[in-house]
């Protein structure tokens, strides 16, 4: 009966690897959902002040943001500078930046876009005022004045 | 047969590697920003006179460059200012002259009922500091989402954020959140 001999010995059979590209997936997935695309590069300090009643910032890719704050580069000063997306601007540059962000996006979703604002605790008002008056002229009036969340009762 | 160990079933393996991935998506939250959210007033028309608003129906917050509030002329407090404003937006009736005027409002899901014409008018000097301003702005909006708790629960037993748009809208219709931040006039400093 050498016919039905058995061929192999006693070893072991490879593990399956059929689920490993499954794993690879998994991780490609995982770091693609939480990997943010494009950090920008902050010139400026900007410490958000906090505040209970929140919400959250919606449709982040119909965002354009504004930083105020004093610059991180401590040769440049202590004043108050104003940071467009990813550049130091100054207050008239306010409204071609704007115009900018529209016509970067689709016609439709024009009318969504919102001007974020973060700005540091520290800042003064005169200048927030003065940004606000720039963007009511120019039709931006949907903003968001980025805060944190206060979690606890102090 | 001899002792041979069967292969492993491995069709299982991608079902527990997408339970995984799934775990992870619903559970990993991105960085997310938080804000409180505004809808700045168009510029003013020239040619157009602002409307007037009744003294009764106007309560001023004025936040000066040191950070001190004044409400109505009287010197306030930014930590009694949420009851203040709660107090001077909830409806009086039968009409009291040291409140603002009520105004009757009929709605399908609501029936009759009053609504503050109350208006809170906010100004901020130049040299205001931003914490302040969102401060302020905070009290402001926690007030009304008390107020409309409130009425809400009082109306429908539940809280605003769990009831449907149409509760909503209705409660929006008693409840109005009316803040209206001052024209800058350019005085003081930068």
């Amino acid at each position: 009966m050498s016919r039905f001999k058995k061929k192999g010995g006693k070893e072991t059979p490879g593990i399956s690897t059929a689920s490993l590209p499954d794993i690879i997936f998994m991780l490609l997935f995982f770091f693609m959902v939480t990997t943010v695309m494009r950090e920008t590069e902050l010139l400026v300090k900007v410490a958000s002040p906090s505040a209970k009643e929140v919400q959250k910032l919606e449709k982040k890719s119909l965002v354009s943001f504004i930083y105020v704050g004093e610059p991180v580069q401590s040769r440049l000063g202590t004043n108050t500078r104003i940071q467009l997306n990813d550049a130091f601007g100054h207050i008239d540059a306010i409204p071609e930046f704007i115009a900018k962000e529209r016509e970067a996006r689709d016609e439709a979703d024009r009318k969504y876009l919102t001007t974020s604002l973060k700005v540091d605790r520290g800042t003064k008002m005169g200048i927030v005022t003065d940004i606000k008056q720039k963007l009511r002229r120019v039709g931006a009036f949907k903003i968001n004045y980025s805060v944190q969340k206060e979690h606890e009762e102090k | 047969m001899a002792a041979k160990t069967p292969e492993l079933n491995a069709s299982s393996m991608a079902d527990i590697a997408f339970l995984l991935l799934i775990f992870f998506l619903v559970t990993t939250t991105m960085d997310v920003d938080t804000g409180i959210g505004r809808i700045l007033p168009p510029p003013p028309d020239p040619s157009v006179k602002p409307p007037d608003a009744k003294k009764r129906n106007v309560m001023n917050v004025l936040v000066n460059k040191s950070d001190r509030l004044l409400i109505n002329n009287r010197p306030g407090d930014i930590s009694t200012l949420k009851d203040d404003v709660k107090e001077f937006m909830t409806p009086h009736f039968p009409d009291n002259p040291d409140f603002p005027e009520v105004k009757l409002v009929t709605d399908e899901i609501i029936g009759n009922d009053y609504t503050s014409e109350g208006i809170i008018s906010l100004k901020n000097d130049r040299g205001t500091s931003y914490e302040m301003y969102i401060a302020v702005q905070d009290k402001l909006a926690q007030a009304f989402a008390e107020l409309k708790d409130e009425y809400s629960m009082k109306k429908f037993g539940r809280l605003y954020e769990d009831i449907d748009e149409d509760h909503k809208d209705a409660v929006n219709k008693i409840i109005r959140s009316r803040v209206s931040e001052a024209e800058p006039e350019d005085i003081g400093s930068k």
